[in-house]
């Protein structure tokens, strides 16, 4: 029987013939993220334990991206404790505030290759499989357990395919997508699963929109989440890398656990309301409800083609009064090639504050908290209770074209109507 | 083990267990603001030796380990869910907090109900309603890590690393 992509890259990696799910293996590391939030955590505790070592500080990744820059005394102590426990480690690729995003970062800087096992101290670290890597969220321990042994131990995880089909619509994106699928298949259709997304649709999209649905995998409850490795994404790892990679791809007679096939034709623009990823509606159904906030960023939202997608609705146009718009850019260097070719001088022309590349607007560690009775319209990947800042506030998702009309507008509205 | 049973609903993710501005705070700070935004009451009562029961999916969102710990720190026994997030379920076995897959719990437990949990038996016992539940435990190659202690207490006794034969404790249920 056929072997699927997370069969192949954890027998590959935990040096077996042949896998399949159910099985528990150990696999070696490619490479190990850690963010801000995680750091001081992971590296004291190997500091408390007389560790001097790490099994190999060249595969280690260090990003801080998530309280960036700091806003308290507390943290820039912190932060201080860990920039010198790194340096004391040998951790060579660390990218400190104001880099961008982990998971755009690793990409960006040629961390992450096909076939490669990646693990992030952040439950995000499933986008890299728009790479062909099977990328996946672990804790704290498991981390510190990898830095000292270069291992970490897995299911294998058996496998589900999404294959879209049909025409996008104009002005209805891969984040309309992910949201169809959780509202038509739950929030656990993944859960201990991989997924492999296929069809014309995903082929069709660019790198940035593909990692849209490999990034919300883990809203989905995926282990991995996969795009197929094309020629595209070839280009894009070896431009970045000298190291040699080989793709992965599955057999063609795999039996899938499940295969959903998910017609896009016709998908208007999907928001999800407060407070789950799920609770999904075309954007018809909640036009006209008031914001007072517009959010664009993230590692789900915050890419080059998503910048763009919103500075296109803004030209022109300006944010409402009494609503503010942050646009955050995943990186620097998307800042940095937005600022070139004009995008930011749109969103700002159009009353948009343009922050630096940080996680924290979208879960409530600074830059954008949303405060109580607040309503905040976003292109980020989770709308939990609370997640902004008050436990008394709303979050809805949706694009970031959806979040553009929206910001003009003053409340939600359509994109297609801009 | 016995202990009180405090039931919550589907989809509880890490958010909720451990509210962000928490995180990076001393645990007894933390563990005083468990189950916050869902729960506020909850924190306070739970005891030593307590179990959350929970539906489907629990622990659900971010990598937070914090929140297993926090659990772990608050002396729950076990957590007994419908079903778990990945993560969530592989950082109680890394902190050493038994994760017991138990796929209609609540339907048979109330809150303040009073069980008996063995966490390698495929069973726990309602003490208040005289039920008995089926449930599934860890699988016997995670099973070594969580009772001695978490991953890193484990290490220490296994300095060759964690050694798992291919298909040992393969485990196919959802």
């Amino acid at each position: 029987m056929g072997q699927t992509v997370a069969e192949k890259v954890l027998a590959n990696r935990s040096g077996s013939s042949g896998v399949s799910a159910g099985e528990y293996v150990v696999c070696g590391v490619d490479v190990a993220m850690v963010q801000d939030v995680h750091a001081p955590a992971v590296f004291n505790r190997l500091d408390e334990r007389g560790i001097s070592e790490l099994w190999d500080p060249s595969k280690v990744v260090v990003v801080f991206d998530h309280v960036a820059p700091s806003h308290g005394v507390d943290d820039a102590d912190t932060k201080a404790r860990v920039r010198r426990l790194l340096e004391s480690y040998g951790v060579e690729h660390f990218y400190d505030v104001g880099t961008g995003i982990s998971h755009l970062v690793l990409p960006e800087r040629g961390h992450v290759r096909p076939g490669e096992v990646v693990i992030g101290t952040d439950s995000h670290t499933v986008s890299h499989g728009v790479f062909g890597a099977a990328g996946t969220g672990v804790g704290d321990t498991d981390m510190v357990y990898a830095l000292l042994t270069g291992e970490v131990w897995f299911r294998v995880p058996e496998t589900i395919r999404i294959h879209l089909t049909g025409d996008l619509p104009p002005h209805v994106s891969s984040k309309d997508v992910v949201l169809s699928l959780a509202a038509n298949y739950g929030l656990d259709v993944a859960r201990y699963r991989a997924i492999e997304f296929t069809g014309p649709v995903v082929e069709d999209l660019s790198i940035d929109d593909r990692m849209t649905l490999t990034n919300m995998s883990i809203e989905l409850g995926a282990k991995f989440g996969f795009t197929p490795v094309d020629e595209r994404v070839e280009e894009y790892v070896r431009c970045r890398t000298d190291e040699p990679f080989a793709a992965v791809e599955a057999d063609p007679d795999v039996d899938y656990e499940t295969v959903i096939e998910h017609d896009v034709t016709g998908l208007e623009p999907q928001v999800a309301r407060p407070h789950d990823v799920d609770n999904v509606v075309p954007v018809s159904a909640v036009e006209g409800v008031d914001v007072d906030q517009v959010f664009v960023g993230t590692c789900t939202n915050g890419s080059y083609d998503d910048l763009a997608a919103v500075a296109a609705l803004l030209s022109g146009n300006e944010v409402a009064p009494d609503t503010r718009m942050i646009v955050t850019p995943a990186t620097r260097a998307i800042y940095q090639r937005a600022t070139r070719d004009g995008l930011i001088e749109t969103l700002t022309q159009a009353g948009a504050t343009v922050t630096n590349a940080t996680c924290g607007p979208c879960l409530g560690l600074g830059m954008g908290i949303i405060g109580e009775g607040e309503t905040c319209f976003a292109a980020q990947n989770r709308n939990y209770r609370g997640r902004m800042g008050s436990d008394e506030s709303e979050i809805y998702l949706g694009s970031p074209e959806t979040a553009a009309a929206t910001a003009i507008s003053g409340h939600i509205a359509d994109p297609r109507e801009v | 083990m016995r202990g009180r049973a405090f039931v919550l609903g589907d989809d509880v993710n890490t958010g909720y267990i451990t509210p962000a501005q928490y995180v990076g705070r001393p645990m007894d700070e933390i563990t005083d603001h468990l189950f916050e935004p869902i729960r506020p009451d909850l924190a306070a009562s739970i005891d030593r030796g307590d179990f959350v029961v929970a539906g489907s999916n629990f622990g659900a969102g971010s990598s937070r380990e914090t929140a297993p710990a926090a659990l772990h720190h608050a002396g729950v026994g076990a957590v007994i869910a419908e079903s778990f997030a990945r993560i969530f379920y592989r950082n109680c076995i890394a902190v050493g907090l038994h994760p017991i897959r138990c796929p209609a719990v609540t339907d048979a437990v109330a809150d303040g109900d009073v069980l008996d949990v063995q966490p390698e038996r495929r069973r726990i016992e309602n003490r208040t309603s005289g039920e008995t539940i089926d449930c599934q435990p860890l699988p016997s190659a995670l099973r070594e890590i969580c009772a001695a202690g978490g991953l890193l207490a484990y290490y220490e006794d296994h300095p060759e690393g964690i050694v798992l034969e291919n298909g040992t404790g393969s485990d196919r249920t959802k």
